[in-house]
Parts: C-alpha cells; structure tokens; sequence
C-alpha cells in the first residue's frame, strides 16, 4: 500500500518549488503546475515502473510525455525529487545556461525530458510513436501523456486521437487535464468543447473519469484503474478534474495565475499555506 | 580551355522518387530498425514495396501529416528509424512547427523525404508545387538537406541517411528525368560531385537542374566556353570547400535550382563567395513566385530552369567577371 501521508508531503513540497522556481524569475506557469502537482506525484512515485537511471530509448520502462510543455515547473520540480537531477538544480529554471528552460527540452539534455513541448498539440502524437516503438520491440511498458484541456483545441490532437484508436494502441494511456480554464479566461468562454468523454468515446478510446483530480487517493485508484484497461484493444483516456492554482487559496477558481508569477508578499502568503516538508533546494 | 570534356549518358530517364522508392526497400531487408510512414500517397512515394515486405514496420497515417511528423518523433525514442513520405509541400511548410520542435529542436533522428518538389509536379499547379522549402528546411538548426538529381543517386542518397544520426530532409521529384549517375555511388553527405572540370565558369546545380546543367554546359562547349559543373546534392551542409575551389579558377559562378531564389541554394552559396572570396554570381531559380499548371518541361521552359536558362546565365556571369 502506498504510504499516502509521503505522497502528501512531497506534494507540499512540490508546491513550494514551483511558487519559488517562478517567483524568482518572475515568469513561468504557476496555475496548471500547481493543479496537476498530485498528478505528477503519484505518477512518478506510485503508478510508473521507471528504471533507475535515465536513458533516451527508455526500454523496459514506462514513459511519460507532457504536451502541456508550459507546465514545466511541476515537471521539473517532480523530476528532481525523484532523483533525475540534482534539486538544487531547481535554482538554475528558466536563468541564462540553464538545462531547465522555460518550456522542456532534450536540448540541453536535461534527464527525464524526451521530447520538447511548449508549442502545443503535438505530444500525443509522440507518445503514440514511442508506444508504437514499444509495440516493435516487444516491450510490455506503457506510454503516459499529459494534455491541457485547453490543448484540445489544437487539431493535431484528434488527427492523433483518431490514429490511436484506429491502430489499436492499447499500450497508451492519455490523461487531460480538465481545469476548465486556459490563458484568456474559461475554456468554456473561449471555446467551448463540449463533452470530452462524448468525443474521446466517439473516437473509439477507453474514457476514465478521476473526479477528485487533487485527491492522491483517487489519483491512484483511477490511475490504476485506467492501467488495467490497456491491453484491450484501445487507447485509454484518462479525464482528470483538478483546481487551476491548487493549495493556494489565492490562485483557485481563477484563470489569472495561469502565466503569472507572485511577487514577494504573494509568495509568502502562498508557502505559510504550504509548510515545508522534505526541505526547500 | 580543356580539349576533352567529360560527358554522360542517359541510361534511360526515371523517377527520382522510384529511386527513394528502391532505397526504402532495399532499407527494409538490410536494416530492421527502418519505419515507414505514409499520409495516403503510397503509390506517389513509391513506398508500395517497403509496405508489403515490412507490413509491422509500415504506419499509413492518413491525412494527418501533422501526426505523421509526431509519430515518427516518437518512434525514434525506442530506436527507429523512421522516414516519413509524402509531397514536398505537404512535407515541410504544412508541418513546420511539428518539424521544428519534435524533431529539429528535439535533435530526433527523423528522415523526411519528400517527393514532387518544384514545377516540375505538373499539372496540380501552385498549391502543390512548393518552391519554398529549400530555405525552409535549411533554416532548422541540426537540419541536413538533401536535393538529389536522378533515380541513382536518390536511391544512394536513401541508403545514406539511413546511417547518417540526425534530421534529414531529403528532396526528390515526380517525372522521369535523365539517369545518369552510377548506379552503385557511394553517397557522401555534405560531400559536392564535380562533374565535369572547366575554367570558364563554374555551374553548381542541384536537383533536377543538374542534368540541364550538363547539357547547358556541352552547348557552351561548342560555342567556346568550358563550364566547370558540380552537383551540389546537399544543400545544408554545403561544400563550401569545392565551390571556392572552383570558382577561385573560374571566377565567376551560376548557380542552378528549381527553387525560389530566395532561401534556396544559390543563397546559400553567395553566403560563402561573400565572406571568402566575392565572385559574380547569376542565380537560375524562380523569381518569387508561384508556379502554375502545365507540363514539367513547358513550366520548367517558363520560369527560366533549363539548360536553355542556364546557357544565358552564364554568358551574362563570364560578362560581369
């Protein structure tokens, strides 16, 4: 059984890093970083089987793609908990000669990244390459990718979303990110896309709800869950529900945090409703 | 000026892309990490025969070149190979970002090989014919571009890249023209093919305006001028070295493309006689423009890509030096 109060704690701890990483550059992606912070957590430490060190082919491995390349503070900051690079790498985001720039890169060669991101739309067709790769040399592992809900409305994503059903692979498992909310206000103002579980089930894949998309336990549950419908012949669909901004209260039910950086008295109201726990870089 | 010139023979005109066509298959047998992917143009590609040998190593991705360019990103990460078919246009300026950022920026080991560049598809017209993505391409960083000029050496060119780490584009064309390199070359990225030595002026061509060049140059021959012809099949990264060689003999240069001026390989080349040695230069190119529909060879005839356009750059080239 997973230990939930660990997970919890370097959650918190996950938080910290992104409020700190875009406070002290004054830019990067608070919102959609802190909403998917459960996410990451319990996908690195509980749900992928990863090796223990870090190689491009990533062969015997789970691998993970993010779209959403803006996210990048939560991604690096899990990478580095997790050992892919030091933490106190976490001081160098988005400076002059950093490997953590704004949006990730393999670039300057930063472990744990495999594609770049940022220019959106395009990361569910390279998972579903490495899925296929995988499917070419018999390796069982799955392929995990995270979308913006947001992201969606890039058409590349339904040319791929209709690939993968089309082609049977069943060895991908593709989670949204459902905050409603993108830079210019609610998705559902700026184009609305109706339902995603409709039109994913149309195109033929597997579609799981996780309701509580800030809850580790139901993280987990549905996660597993989702893992036990591969192999079945679809693509899998995970629609994660989570908080733009969540754990500071501030920046919940808002779209304003999404690119925005809090300034020196924000940033102290945010981390006094984040303790640290496992030690700041 | 020389006595001899070299000639070549026409062993029979074909398809540059039935050349990719034999080099993807030949790939297929003697390299098992080579993919395939395809956006419904399987018989324009010539990819027909990988698909049948290798039907697991083979993605029909549809309409959607956009996924293709994605896909074939992705398959590099596992070990693949992939080369990735369809028209020019559809190749490059459809899917730029997708280029730029899952493959060029994301430094994967993607083969796009594109086919009907230029005028020279025909009959579709303008929409088809790109004349742009020479530059294009060349702009990506870590890019190699390849324009290769018969059936011979698109199939030497397929099998190279195939060994060669990093994005390629390799460009390559719809109607049978002359073949006339051999059959068995060795293909040498990065690596000018001179072809015939002279001390005039220097032609460097590249695609299918290398064979208009060799004739360009036996007709300048009869009337006195000895044209020094080199097959600049890359593009990016240039030999730079063999064209300063050449026209430090000649002085002065045309160079020869089915391209928009702008972007192409001519400018590629005034770039380097700039920064090492300034020599007149005529470009024989499109001139910022469309194309149209019509036959290869009357649309080759109008927007000055022949020999016939070659012959007067290089008269009015050897006036300026």
């Amino acid at each position: 059984m997973p230990d939930i109060q660990k997970l919890q704690n370097l959650t918190t701890q996950v938080r910290r890093d992104i409020l700190r990483m875009v406070h002290k550059v004054n830019s990067g992606h608070p919102g959609g970083s802190l909403g998917c912070a459960e996410f990451f957590v319990a996908l690195y430490k509980e749900i992928m089987d990863t090796k223990d060190h870090f190689d491009m082919d990533g062969i015997g491995e789970d691998l993970f793609f993010l779209s959403n390349g803006h996210i990048s503070p939560v991604y690096y900051s899990v990478l580095a908990r997790c050992g892919y690079f030091p933490v106190d790498e976490l001081n160098t985001f988005r400076l002059i000669d950093s490997r953590l720039q704004g949006h990730p890169t393999t670039h300057e060669g930063l472990p744990g990244v495999r594609i770049a991101s940022g220019s959106l739309g395009q990361g569910m067709s390279v998972a579903i390459g490495a899925a296929e790769a995988k499917k070419l040399n018999n390796d069982n592992h799955l392929i995990y990718s995270l979308h913006g809900d947001g992201e969606l409305q890039e058409g590349q994503n339904w040319e791929a979303i209709m690939y993968a059903s089309a082609n049977k692979v069943d060895n991908l498992i593709s989670t949204i990110d459902l905050n409603g909310k993108q830079i210019d206000g609610a998705t559902d103002d700026v184009l609305p896309m109706g339902s995603l579980k409709a039109k994913f089930e149309a195109f033929g894949w597997i579609v799981l709800e996780i309701k509580e998309g800030n809850n580790i336990e139901a993280i987990l549950d549905g996660m597993s869950e989702a893992k036990a419908q591969t192999g079945k012949g679809k693509p899998v669909c995970v629609l994660l529900e989570t908080e733009m901004g969540n754990g500071v209260d501030f920046m919940m039910h808002t779209h304003a945090w999404h690119g925005k950086a809090p300034n020196d008295e924000q940033l102290e109201i945010a981390l006094s409703q984040n303790a640290e726990t496992l030690g700041d870089y | 000026m020389n006595t001899i010139m070299k000639t070549y023979e026409n062993t029979g005109n074909k398809d540059t892309r039935s050349g990719f066509g034999a080099g993807l298959t030949e790939l297929g047998k003697t390299n098992e990490n080579v993919v395939a992917l395809c956006a419904d143009l399987i018989g324009s590609l010539k990819m027909d025969e990988f698909k049948a040998n290798h039907p697991e190593r083979f993605f029909q991705v549809g309409i959607a070149e956009a996924n293709m360019i994605g896909i074939a990103a992705g398959l590099t990460i596992g070990g693949k190979i992939p080369f990735t078919g369809t028209f020019a246009n559809f190749s490059t300026g459809r899917v730029y970002d997708q280029i730029r950022q899952s493959v060029a920026y994301s430094g994967k080991n993607v083969k796009i090989c594109a086919s009907h560049a230029g005028v020279t598809l025909g009959e579709d017209g303008a929409t088809h014919q790109i004349l742009e993505d020479i530059g294009l391409m060349k702009m990506l960083p870590g890019m190699t571009v390849i324009n290769t000029c018969d059936y011979n050496q698109t199939k030497a060119a397929t099998l190279a890249i195939a060994e060669h780490k990093g994005p390629v584009y390799l460009r390559f064309g719809r109607p049978k023209v002359a073949n006339f390199t051999s059959e068995n070359q060795k293909f040498e990225i990065g690596k000018a093919v001179k072809l015939t030595d002279g001390i005039d002026v220097t032609i460097v061509a590249t695609g299918h305006l290398v064979w208009e060049a060799l004739e360009a140059s036996k007709v300048l021959y009869e009337q006195g001028i000895s044209a020094e012809v080199i097959n600049i099949h890359t593009i990016k990264p240039l030999d730079e070295d063999a064209i300063l060689k050449s026209v430090a003999k000649t002085g002065c240069i045309v160079t020869a493309e089915e391209h928009n001026y702008l972007g192409g390989l001519g400018e590629s080349v005034s770039r380097t006689l700039v920064k090492n040695n300034p020599t007149p230069q005529e470009f024989v190119a499109t001139n910022d423009t469309f194309g149209e529909s019509g036959t290869p060879s009357q649309l080759m005839d109008k927007y000055g890509l022949n020999a016939k356009a070659i012959i007067e750059a290089s008269k009015k080239v050897l006036k300026r030096k």
